[in-house]
């Protein structure tokens, strides 16, 4: 087949539809032949990061298995949003079981099609971040130490969004939710970064890990594509902007989630075997203020008066992704470190 | 074929007769031998196709098994004590799901105090979370059970939890009438699901439902399960066509033609309660016994049958395993309610009496027995009693609560009164 | 019925031997039952395992409050509270030990009981020997034989076989036989010191 490059045209959004592209080339969203997984007529708020990301990544994994993908869902937005009684948006087969353990249920439905040999049908098992990175988390654990065939995928709102916005073990360093207000001297979620289940995905060592977000629907495909390549456990760690929790607006979940990319705060990359095979560059790098000033849960570090220091640590955090994952070329850092003055550099660079 | 076999190992061969297609295994005392066996048994090639998962926790396991049946595969598990805790959000949902599960509960105490010996106090917790609960008498019973209890769960969708005690059961070496494949296949046919994840006909299992249909969907599964008591009667009648031998059912009846004074109990107790009851007939007294196999569904109607209508029984005396803490027993209530819905035109109904007994692995000896029923054929025995209390114990807890503040923690306090740091046996 | 309880400590096979004994009753078509007294399973903790043999099926589940025969596998054992428990005077009692029974400090005791029903057995070191192994279990289950004559030889060696393979089992089986010859000589020698006519 003849190279053809990519020529991206819409160059504000990255959403490129794929129609300019040869037939094979496109995404799967462009095809008539999607599956349209999760359909119309089920209840997510405007804008739902979560919504859009399982969608997404699930008729992806229909086009990979050929319409045979059984999921399974933890408890909660994704799966209340989708059931209400007596409807379904499910157009494949759908089990809902409990919060705490959609990735032992999703073992349980591979091990049952490996007794039956039909390994022609494949799982994927689904939640949020409290259902995976808490609740969920020893049953994740277990389902990657066995290596089942399973592929999980955590869609990240970074909070409890289904009960009303509660901290998680992945809410980012100074969020405000529900239980982490923002009053007292430390206001917001006083804790580290989050949970870093990618990297705790890693270091079970399972065949395939990889994080993706919904400002980048081409790459969530490819990797959903890419880790139904694989056999055994397969982690999919999917940003997904929740604009009621992230109090931003409806029409920005795109371009919150790109700037979670583009400021470090969130490292797009994949791994295979608990290495890092490739990481996905920041394009135009970009200070965490213009992410974090966009949200309301982070309107305390800006009124009434700036909280400096609690910005610059949140910066840190960017900037150790981009060395950690090598998320910029060289000589953009040492552009970059023109940019940011002095002191700065060690952290950067070590 | 007769065996001389741990009972562990006669449900494993049971259950591995049942053909599961998958098994998850979480070790727990004294549930692990059965595992243990049916591991080894895929391991070596012996039973297939069948997967055998060791997983992190019993909430996993029941969680696996909910995957698997949904899938459409025939799915077992064991459990006992803290393990059935630890995994009762899951048992719960199997049931709501439908999904025909089986699940072996090697009956153990619940602490704290932390207690490995047995007591009916871990099924009992789970009485009302929608399953068939079986309970069994001798080894091969409990055998027998499990092979029914495939039968059972997958004719009506709903999950089977078959209890044995934990260590006089699962660790006593009994004979046992081992079946022949032949034999089970005969009897057991293959799972076919009412409903399957299946790629080519969509559905989705586990949606939410509202108000506007819970209490219908709840009421679907009080008349499922209901149905057991017409069909458990059934199965056995097939079960002894098939195997030659009575096993299980819902109640079992021991010398109640005459008798004034009835035993009711469920488990490994039945069989010294019928030593004693022997001794007992020789002395004159007219006692028979009830045994509880089927406690849910509880069998209502049949209990009421086997105690017959017409005021002969004069007594009961309750014996259970369980302590249903400021209340007293369990199986009591349920009795209480099953003899208040014969309706009008009953004869008074018997005094009842209930012994909790046997409480983490306390022997239940046909000495303590015997005092015991003694007292109740003399009108003696008090509504709530405590077979082999030591009061004396109690007693002085309560001084030294009485006295200070910062009494302790009892359960030491107890052991240091005994002598005992940590007795074994 | 006749119900033996057994006395040993963890890793010493106590389970194991009520468990053999029970299949050596069954391999006679009689009813047995064998079961451990279910502590946690620690090395060298004391340990008690039962036996009941009968003619009839046994229904009851208790544990064996008055044995007709003791086995004490551990010597250190001996002098342990309740040990001798519901032994009535004319039960038996097997002791693993290369001293006499005289010598070991029983005396009161013994003098209640019917001497050639109380012998000992040195099943460890028969162990040794036969085996290499110190698993007292099966050279006391061949002197049980000998002593009560509750199951034959034979089927004590099937049990054994049954359980164990290869070297394991006939280590176990010599074991059992030299045990059985020791208490077997050892029964008549006591009975004809008290008189006691033999069979």
């Amino acid at each position: 087949m003849p190279y053809q490059s990519i020529k991206f045209i819409q160059t504000g959004s990255l959403a490129v539809g794929g129609r300019l592209l040869a037939e094979d080339q496109r995404s799967v969203q462009s095809g008539a032949q999607r599956s349209n997984s999760l359909t119309l007529g089920h209840r997510a708020c405007q804008g739902c990061g979560e919504a859009l990301g399982a969608r997404i990544a699930l008729d992806a994994c229909q086009r990979a298995t050929g319409g045979k993908t059984i999921a399974v869902n933890a408890t909660g937005c994704l799966e209340v949003f989708s059931t209400p009684y007596p409807e379904t948006s499910w157009q494949l087969p759908w089990l809902h079981s409990l919060f705490g353990n959609a990735p032992a249920v999703a073992a349980g439905v591979a091990a049952a099609l490996r007794a039956k040999s039909r390994d022609d049908v494949r799982v994927v098992g689904q939640g949020g971040d409290g259902g995976t990175v808490d609740i969920g988390f020893a049953c994740l654990s277990g389902m990657f130490e066995r290596n089942d065939d399973v592929l999980y995928i955590c869609y990240d709102n970074e909070a409890y969004m289904n009960t009303g916005v509660q901290r998680s073990g992945a809410t980012p360093y100074a969020a405000r939710t529900a239980t982490t207000e923002p009053v007292g001297p430390e206001p917001g979620n006083k804790f580290g970064q989050g949970k870093n289940v990618p990297m705790i995905a890693m270091a079970h060592e399972i065949p395939y890990v990889a994080t993706a977000t919904v400002s980048d629907l081409r790459d969530l495909e490819y990797k959903v594509e890419r880790a139904m390549e694989f056999r055994g456990a397969r982690y999919l760690h999917v940003l997904v902007p929740c604009p009621l929790g992230w109090g931003s607006a409806p029409e920005s979940t795109i371009e919150v989630a790109r700037l979670a990319t583009q400021t470090g705060l969130f490292p797009v990359f994949e791994a295979e075997d608990g290495e890092v095979v490739s990481a996905t560059p920041i394009r135009h790098r970009t200070g965490v203020r213009d992410y974090l000033r966009i949200q309301r849960r982070y309107a305390h570090l800006f009124k009434p008066a700036e909280r400096t220091e609690m910005i610059d640590r949140i910066q840190r955090g960017a900037d150790r992704n981009i060395t950690r994952f090598g998320l910029l070329p060289a000589d953009d850092i040492d552009a970059e470190l023109a940019t940011v003055g002095a002191g700065r550099a060690e952290e950067i660079t070590s | 074929m007769l065996r001389q076999i741990e009972g562990s190992r006669a449900v494993a061969d049971a259950v591995a007769m049942c053909r599961p297609e998958v098994i998850c295994a979480y070790p727990i005392t004294p549930q692990t031998h059965i595992v243990e066996a049916l591991g080894a048994k895929v391991k070596a090639g012996q039973l297939r196709p069948c997967e055998f998962l060791n997983v992190e926790s019993e909430f996993a396991a029941m969680s696996v098994a909910i995957g698997a049946s949904a899938a459409g595969a025939r799915a077992y598990t064991a459990t006992a004590s803290q393990g059935l805790l630890y995994m009762s959000e899951a048992v719960y949902n199997a049931a709501g799901l439908g999904l025909p599960i089986v699940m072996t509960v090697a009956n153990r105490a619940i602490g704290a105090p932390i207690n490995i010996w047995n007591d009916h106090s871990d099924a009992m917790s789970q009485r009302d979370a929608g399953w068939i609960q079986l309970y069994a008498e001798t080894s091969q019973e409990a055998l027998d059970l499990h092979i029914q209890a495939f039968r059972i769960a997958e004719d009506l969708s709903v999950p089977v939890m078959v209890c044995m005690d934990g260590f006089l059961l699962t660790h006593a070496y009994e004979r046992a009438d081992i079946p022949s494949p032949d034999q089970v296949d005969n009897f057991l046919p293959g799972y076919e699901p009412r409903q399957v994840l299946d790629p080519a006909a969509p559905v989705s299992i586990g949606a939410m439902v509202g108000p506007e249909a819970f209490t219908e969907v709840r009421y679907l599964a009080h008349a499922r399960q209901s149905q057991a008591l017409t069909l458990i009667p059934e199965v056995v009648a097939e079960f002894t066509k098939t195997f030659g031998r009575d096993s299980g059912g819902l109640v079992r009846g021991y010398r109640l033609e005459d008798a004034d004074t009835v035993v009711v109990a469920l488990g490994s107790v039945l069989g010294t309660i019928k030593d004693t009851v022997d001794e007992l007939r020789g002395d004159g007294m007219r006692i028979g016994i009830l045994g509880i196999s089927t406690f849910r569904p509880f069998p209502s109607a049949a209990v009421r049958e086997a105690l017959g209508s017409d005021g002969r029984v004069k007594r009961l005396v309750v014996l259970e395993r369980a302590l249903a803490t400021g209340v007293g027993g369990i199986v009591s209530a349920d009795l209480r309610m099953a003899l208040a819905g014969g309706g009008s035109g009953r004869a008074a109904e018997p005094v009842m009496s209930t012994v909790i007994a046997g409480l983490g692995g306390r022997a239940i000896t046909r000495m303590s027995l015997r005092t015991m029923l003694a007292e109740a054929v003399a009108g003696a025995l008090e509504p709530l009693s405590f077979l082999d209390l030591n009061k004396g114990l109690i007693e002085r807890e309560f001084i030294r609560a009485r006295r200070t503040r910062r009494s302790g923690p009892v359960a030491e306090n107890m052991l240091r009164d005994q002598g005992l740091t940590a007795r074994i046996g | 019925m006749f119900q033996v309880r057994i006395h040993g400590r963890g890793g010493q096979g106590v389970v194991t031997a009520a468990e053999l004994l029970s299949v050596a009753g069954f391999t006679e078509d009689r009813h047995t039952q064998a079961f451990p007294s279910f502590g946690s399973e620690r090395m060298g903790a004391p340990v008690v395992s039962f036996c009941r043999i009968s003619d009839e099926p046994i229904r009851t589940h208790e544990p064996v409050a008055e044995p007709d025969a003791l086995i004490i596998q551990d010597l250190t054992l001996l002098h342990q509270p309740g040990l001798l428990d519901g032994l009535a005077a004319d039960g038996y009692m097997l002791v693993n030990s290369t001293r006499e029974f005289g010598e070991l400090g029983l005396d009161e005791y013994a003098a209640r009981m019917a001497a050639e029903r109380l012998l000992v057995v040195p099943a460890t070191q028969l162990a040794l020997e036969h085996m290499g192994r110190p698993m007292p279990g099966a050279p006391l289950l061949g002197g049980f034989a000998a002593l009560t004559g509750q199951v034959r030889l034979e089927s004590v060696v099937a049990a054994i076989r049954e359980r164990f393979s290869g070297a394991i089992a006939e280590g176990n089986a010599a074991a059992a036989e030299a045990a059985y010859r020791f208490v077997d000589d050892e029964r008549r020698t006591a009975g004809h010191h008290a008189g006691v006519q033999e069979g």
